[in-house]
Order: structure tokens, then C-alpha cells, then sequence
């Protein structure tokens, strides 16, 4: 089963959230080569093997999810991914362009979410976004229009610590993707949201990669990667144990679901 | 220059929005301004108090002319010339809320002073002996030999708003500065900002230059309300010559203050050991640096140290060009000194630097 045929089986969008809306084709420039490559990374932290030889490949356009108990050194790696630390060994490529040293030309076309929301004190939430807009050099309308988009101009006037989990997130997500990258990494984008928060922030994930957009994020529900992901990366100890379509994975391995896969690869003892 | 723009608003926002901050950083030292401005704003000598028992011929017949030349310097006051009275009087003397007792036995007037205080004493002295001296050159019914013509001098002392207005100023520009730099780095890690900046293509010198332009803005603007209220007729700050280098001497100030501010922000972890460590590092420097008092009485050692205090030489030379007719010579040596000190203490940060809290 490909993305098309499992983003043709859901719902349609509410005319908000279209596809259409979050990006503007066209806009970017387009590079042929793979998204990530990511070769044999490592990273020490004091005693702590954090990631120890990680090499991934993530196609342009895919939805590649990274999936691994607590400690297992997802957040590590994508820390490596996204050139935020330089890695011990090993190199990672965004778009063709590696990610350490810090080159600004590439960070223009990689939109980032992180784990905490890292948002400017006491701003609202349309100054938090025309903020990282002019960042990157976007207009304030168009900061705007995304904010529509991701369904917060209500609480635009609203300061970000009064905003409601769900809305911090999509507020996140909405500063993440508001310079149109060619490339998203999201960390734990659904973490602490009830259903129906996180249905409404799967629909925009899903939106904006079937906009041709490559996402990577990391994430502990088995049921996020399933639905939203083409391919997934089980890590744990620092390792990549398995990569592969969930559903696929699972079938191969002869379990019901990839929850099972995943107890399967990474045991049953009790983490942190 | 839009990412600058916008950080600089951000930043501006966010303090601003921030009551507790506005009070610490912008209110509380203009309170101090005020306050101080208002208490020692009539610090000349005290009048002294006599206190006279029964009567007293050459107080009594004091022409009204004298009785009025007196009336600033000296307050009499009168009892009856009983025991008790005089007993009264002396106790009054003893516990300090006169300062001397008067009486008449026959030709001869007696002056019973405290020996607290010499200085008062001397005044009481010196005022009831020319007293008595007028009266025995009226006694003898002829004119005087001598007379003392006097006429005042230009009052050019040193005013305690003179010095309260550029050390309290300082004393601002110092919190400013240090609290500005210290939580905005302390919670911008926190907060992750820090690092969602590094993955964005934005320069440090946006981000840099966006906290010290809000901190300089900050800075100017609170030059100009200090200046305006000390200038106040009720305050009566003189200002003299050349004033205006305050703005590049606050504005090299700020910078200094700003790397204090780095260093205690890559060092603290959270935001509650910054405020802290701000603290111990601002209030006794303001008190080393004759933020509040002058330093000329002070003992050699405290001299000795706040003569490595930034703020010790911001004030002296702030003090020098507000109100004392400063010029570029006292500008200068200190303006490069504290670039100097911010070029050393932001070396010093960026290698105790780290972006995220673990």
C-alpha cells in the first residue's frame, strides 16, 4: 500500500486545512537526491553511548517516523539529523547538504519542532509567528494566513502560556512549517493531547506531507506511526533495529500490529 | 535586518510584559531617585537650640534686627527661672534635644553646652559670644570700630542631588544591564529558543545586537527620565557643560553591564539562581561604587576595591560630566575602560556558553 492510497482512504480536510493551503508548490527549490542520509552516527555523552552508529535513508516526500522506547536515543539522533549537535563520528545530509557545520542556506529550507514548545515569553500567538516569520524573511501575511491554517486566528491575541495544549502544539507546528520547508522534523509533535486534539493535529501533519513535504518525527504512540507513517525506524540502545512499512514490518514478523513488532524488538522490561 | 527588527520587538515585548521586571529594572531605581532626592535634599546645618532660664538681659533686649539674622541659625527657647525649670533645661542638653542652656547670675551670662557634638556646640558658643559682645559695644553708646561687612559667595558645593542623579543612574544602567542579559539568556535556554534559533537562519549578531539595542534604548530612555525629575525645581539638579557625553558613557556602561549580565546567564541554570547571582553581584557593587553615598569618607581599602568596579568609574565619570563640568578627558579613559571590561567578561561567557540546560 502506498501514502497516496492511505491518504485516499481518509476523511476529506475541512476546506481550512487543505492541502493547498499549507504550501505553495513551486515555491522551493526542488532537489532530486535523497532527503536524509544519515551515515554510521555516533555521539557520546559522558558514559552514555546516546546514538551509536545510526545510518537512515528517508526518501523526498516520505513520512518517516522513529520509534523507540524512552533512553533509546531517538532524540539524540534527530539532533544529529538536524545539525544541532555535532556528531562523534559519522555525517548526516539534509537535501543534499550536510548539517554540520551549521550553514544557514541549508536551515532555511528544514522546519523544526521541539519537544518543549520554544516559544518567545508573553507574546501572542500571532506575534509568536510573525516573529519566526521575519526570521526567515516572510511576509507577516503570509504568518498569518498560516495561523489560519493550522486554525488559531480566534487565539491570535492570545499570549502562549494561556493557550491550551493543543493549541500550543499547532501553534508550534504552525512557526515550524511557516517558511514553506522542504523538510520537517517534529519531536513528539502528539505528546500530552487528548483524541481530538490529536486527530486534528494528524490531519495537518498529513496535509502538509501530502503538499510533497519530507517529515520525519519521533514519537511513542504506536498507533501515530501506523496511521501517519511510510516507513518507520525502531531504535533502541542507540541503534536502528528494524526500518520499514509499519504494517509490512509487522505482517513479516508475524505479529498482529506493530506494537507487537515493537515489544517484540525491544522486550518488555520496564524503561525509566 | 528584519530578524533584528523582530527580536528586538520580541525581546521589548516580553520585558515590558513582564510587571515584575518593568518594577525591578525601571521603576524601583526611579523610586530610589525620589526618595533620596527628597530626603537629603535640606542637608545644611541644623538650627541649634538654646534654651534660655529666666531672664536673660542681652537676649532679651536683642534688637530686632539681630533677632531676625538669628532666628536660621539659632531657635530660643524661653522658661521661667525656676530650679526646676533649670533642671529641666539641663536634662535637655544631656539627652541631645538642646543644645545648650542659658542663664543670668548678675553681670555674667552662663552657658551650659553638651560636649556630643563640638561642632554644634562651637556655633551655640560662637552666636551667644557675639551676642554678648554686641550688647556690651551698644553698653559703651559709641559706634563701632570695626565693622564686618559680609556679602555671599555663589553656593558651588556639591548638592546631594548631584551625586545622587548619576549614581542612581548607574545603579540602574547596572541592573538593567545585568538582569536584561542574565534572564533572557537563563530563560531563552529554557525555553529551547536558543535552540530553535540556532536552526534558524538567523546570525548571532541579530540576536545579540537585539538584546543590546532594547537594552540601550532601555538605557537612554532612563537618562532622560532621571535627568527630568532631578532637574526638577523641587530636586534642583544643576546640569553642567558638557552633560550630553552621559549618552555615550551609559551607552559603554550598558555594553559592560550586558557581559556581567552573559556571564551570570551562561553560568545559572535556571532563572531563580540568576536572580540571585545578579544580586550578589549589583548591590554590593552599587554600594562599593558610591551608587548611594559618595566614597570620599570611605576607608582606603573599599577605595581600593571599587577601583575595579565598572560601575565605580561610571559613576565618577557620569558625576564628573553632569555635575562638575567633566569633558571628554573624564569621558574617555572610562569609555574605553569599559569596553575594555565587556570585550574581556563576553570573551569569558562565550566559553562558559552552552545552548540547552543539560
Amino acid at each position: 500500500m502506498t501514502r497516496r492510497d492511505r491518504n485516499a482512504r481518509l476523511p476529506p480536510y475541512p476546506p481550512a486545512m487543505s492541502p493547498r493551503t499549507i504550501t505553495d508548490p513551486g515555491t522551493a527549490p526542488r532537489h532530486t537526491g535523497p532527503a536524509i542520509t544519515a551515515e554510521c552516527l555516533r555521539k557520546r555523552y559522558g558514559e552514555t553511548q546516546a546514538v551509536d552508529g545510526v545510518s537512515l535513508e528517508v526518501e523526498r516526500g516520505e513520512f518517516y517516523g522513529i520509534l523507540g522506547p524512552n533512553g533509546a536515543g531517538k532524540t539524540t539522533t534527530m539532533e544529529l539529523l538536524e545539525g544541532l549537535r555535532r556528531p562523534d563520528e559519522g555525517h548526516a545530509r539534509l537535501l543534499g547538504t550536510a548539517s554540520w557545520p551549521r550553514d544557514p542556506a541549508l536551515l532555511r529550507r528544514i522546519g523544526v519542532q521541539l519537544q518543549a514548545s520554544a516559544f518567545f515569553e508573553r507574546l501572542t500567538a500571532r506575534e509568536q509567528i510573525r516573529t519566526f516569520a521575519a526570521l526567515y524573511g516572510i511576509s507577516e501575511a503570509r504568518a498569518d494566513e498560516m495561523l489560519e491554517t493550522v486554525g488559531l486566528t480566534e487565539k491570535a491575541g492570545t499570549r502562549e502560556d494561556k493557550l491550551s495544549g493543543g493549541q500550543a502544539q499547532r501553534l508550534s507546528l504552525a512557526c515550524a512549517l511557516v517558511h514553506d520547508p522542504e523538510l520537517v522534523f517534529l519531536d513528539e509533535p502528539t505528546t500530552g493531547l487528548d483524541p481530538q486534539a490529536r486527530r486534528n493535529l494528524w490531519d495537518l501533519l498529513r496535509s502538509s506531507n501530502a503538499a510533497g513535504r519530507t517529515v520525519v518525527l519521533t514519537t511513542h504512540s504506536m498507533d501515530e506511526a501506523e496511521t501517519l507513517c511510510d516507513r518507520v525506524a525502531v531504535m533502541d540502545h542507540g541503534r536502528v533495529l528494524r526500518v520499514g512499512p509499519p504494517r509490512a514490518m509487522a505482517e513479516e514478523a508475524g505479529v498482529d500490529s506493530l506494537e507487537d513488532l515493537f515489544l517484540q524488538l525491544t522486550g518488555r522490561e520496564y524503561r525509566e | 535586518m528584519r530578524a533584528f527588527v523582530s527580536l528586538s520587538l520580541a525581546m521589548a515585548r516580553g520585558l515590558l510584559r513582564d510587571r515584575a521586571a518593568v518594577f525591578f529594572t525601571l521603576i524601583f531605581p526611579l523610586m530610589f531617585l525620589m526618595l533620596f532626592g527628597a530626603l537629603f535634599k535640606d542637608q545644611g546645618v541644623e538650627q541649634s537650640t538654646l534654651v534660655q532660664v529666666g531672664d536673660v538681659r542681652v537676649l532679651d533686649t536683642m534688637p530686632h534686627k539681630t533677632r531676625a539674622q538669628l532666628r536660621d541659625v539659632l531657635t530660643i527657647e524661653k522658661t521661667d527661672g525656676s530650679a526646676a525649670a533649670r533642671r529641666q533645661a539641663l536634662e535637655k542638653v544631656r539627652e541631645g534635644d538642646a543644645d545648650g542652656v542659658v542663664l543670668q547670675h548678675g553681670g555674667k551670662v552662663e552657658l551650659r553646652y553638651s560636649a556630643a557634638d563640638q561642632v554644634r556646640s562651637g556655633t551655640v558658643q560662637g552666636v551667644l559670644d557675639s551676642i554678648v559682645q554686641q550688647a556690651n559695644q551698644r553698653a559703651t553708646g559709641q559706634p563701632p570700630a570695626y565693622a564686618l561687612g559680609s556679602t555671599a559667595v555663589e553656593d558651588e558645593s556639591v548638592k546631594p542631588i548631584q551625586f545622587l542623579t548619576p549614581g542612581l543612574l548607574g545603579w540602574a544602567v547596572a541592573m538593567g544591564g545585568v538582569f536584561g542579559a542574565a534572564f533572557n539568556l537563563v530563560s531563552w535556554r529554557r525555553k529551547r529558543i536558543l535552540r530553535r534559533l540556532w536552526l534558524a537562519p538567523v546570525a548571532a549578531r541579530s540576536v545579540i545586537g537585539a538584546r543590546v539595542g532594547v537594552n540601550l534604548v532601555m538605557a537612554f530612555a532612563q537618562t532622560a527620565v532621571f535627568l527630568l525629575i532631578a532637574s526638577l525645581p523641587y530636586y534642583g539638579l544643576q546640569l553642567t557643560g558638557q552633560w550630553w557625553l552621559s549618552l555615550p558613557l551609559v551607552a559603554c556602561g550598558t555594553l559592560a553591564f550586558l557581559s556581567i549580565g552573559l556571564l551570570v546567564g551562561s553560568f545559572a541554570k535556571t532563572e531563580e539562581a540568576a536572580n540571585g547571582l545578579a544580586q550578589i553581584i549589583i548591590l554590593p557593587m552599587a554600594f562599593l561604587s558610591g551608587s548611594f553615598f559618595p566614597l570620599e569618607g570611605a576607608p582606603q581599602w573599599v577605595r581600593t576595591i571599587s577601583d575595579v568596579l565598572p560601575l565605580k568609574h561610571l559613576v565618577a565619570a557620569m558625576e564628573a560630566v553632569l555635575s562638575r563640568g567633566g569633558s571628554w578627558g573624564d569621558a574617555l579613559p572610562v569609555m574605553g575602560g569599559l569596553l575594555l571590561f565587556a570585550a574581556v567578561l563576553t570573551l569569558l561567557a562565550s566559553r562558559l556558553f552552552r545552548w540547552d540546560a543539560a
